[in-house]
């Protein structure tokens, strides 16, 4: 018990065991959260300045009503076959113009996919559960004949470009790049989802 | 000479371990630094519904948040259990919605001004109704990007 070497070394293991209790605390309380969700632009207050008239057959309505059930097309139609008909309906091509479409070239059906609109129509007392169930169906239809293009002209999934497009840690000559294939895809099959004010009568 | 002779047993030395704490504190600073924590208490039950066809919202700094649930058990003999706005961190009403999102706008730098989203957090219980009103706010207000924020996941679960 001599104190020949000096004063005595302070023991530093404990050290460790008190750090390791704070970083299992920040560990456990971390939540390193990145929101995700459906992306949507709602239309401006300010009316259009002309009246564009729009052909019936253009137009693929939707609506939901209270209970949650779906009138597609003056159809009563199950959920699950909603993204089918989407897909049918936008890829129709019925006037010719549309040289990359696959569908039935169905007279009745939407001339073009720049013109093809779908319109959103819900009750006030639809869930909002059922109504994003219903926009997620419609925002695949979109996204399956986009990567269905973009398959073809560059190969690869428009939705994955789109995620690196918009991603802030791509380089920007990269970004440069994307951005032109994206904006071709998005000409190919515009987005054109019109949200109708809900309706307040049963 | 004798200084040298001071070995005296042939055992192994111990591993130092004073580095120890240092390796572990790096990783400390680290969870210290990317831990958010949450700033507004959430006074509303908010379970998310499904979509599979999501995007991620980066950057948070241009996010701007409202939530929509029923009030949590605690606020529900006040508040009633209506599905009601959350905004920051009091409940408010539709017609707040418009004067909260310029509010909040304004606090953003300049150049984050104009591409600003409005990330709609609510509980799958709710009914479009609320929801609408809150989007006819936020048009009149101009803020028009908007985002359903979801889980990733099977959109059919929402309808069970």
């Amino acid at each position: 018990m001599s104190r020949r070497g000096g004063p005595p070394e302070v023991n530093a293991g404990s050290m460790a065991d008190i750090a390791f209790l704070l970083l299992i605390f920040f560990l456990v309380t971390t939540t390193i959260e990145t929101d995700a969700g459906l992306d949507r632009m709602l239309p401006p207050m300010e009316p259009p300045d002309e009246n564009v008239v729009i052909k019936q057959k253009n137009i693929f309505t939707v609506n939901i009503n209270k209970s949650g059930q779906l009138l597609v097309e003056e159809e009563l139609t199950n959920l699950k076959d909603l993204r089918k008909k989407a897909v049918a309906f936008l890829d129709n091509g019925g006037d010719g113009t549309c040289n990359y479409c696959k569908g039935r070239r169905d007279e009745s059906s939407s001339d073009n996919p720049t013109k093809a609109i779908i319109s959103l129509k819900n009750d006030r007392e639809t869930k909002y559960g059922t109504y994003i169930t219903v926009q997620n169906e419609l925002v695949g239809a979109y996204n399956e004949l986009r990567n269905r293009e973009a398959q073809r002209l560059f190969g690869r999934d428009f939705t994955d470009m789109e995620a690196e497009y918009l991603n802030p840690e791509t380089p920007s000559s990269i970004r440069d790049d994307l951005k032109d294939k994206v904006q071709r895809i998005q000409d190919l099959f515009p987005q054109k989802l019109s949200e109708a004010e809900t309706s307040t009568s049963n | 000479m004798a200084k040298f002779t001071k070995k005296k047993d042939g055992d192994l030395p111990a591993v130092s371990t004073a580095s120890l704490p240092d390796i572990v504190f790096m990783l400390l600073f680290f969870f210290m630094t990317v831990t958010t924590m949450k700033d507004s208490s959430l006074m509303v039950e908010n379970t998310l519904p499904n979509a599979s066809e999501v995007k991620k919202l980066e950057k948070k700094d241009r996010v701007l948040y409202i939530y929509v649930g029923k009030p949590t058990r605690d606020y529900q003999k006040v508040f009633g259990t209506e599905p009601k706005i959350q905004l920051n961190d009091k409940f408010a009403n539709v017609s707040d919605v418009g004067d909260f999102i310029l509010e909040e706008r304004a606090k953003k730098p300049q150049e984050l001004q104009n591409v600003l989203t409005t990330a709609l957090k609510v509980d799958k219980d709710a009914n479009m109704g609320l929801i609408s009103d809150i989007k006819q706010e936020l048009r009149k207000v101009n803020a028009l990007k908007v985002n359903y924020t979801t889980y990733e996941g099977d959109a059919f679960r929402n309808i069970q």
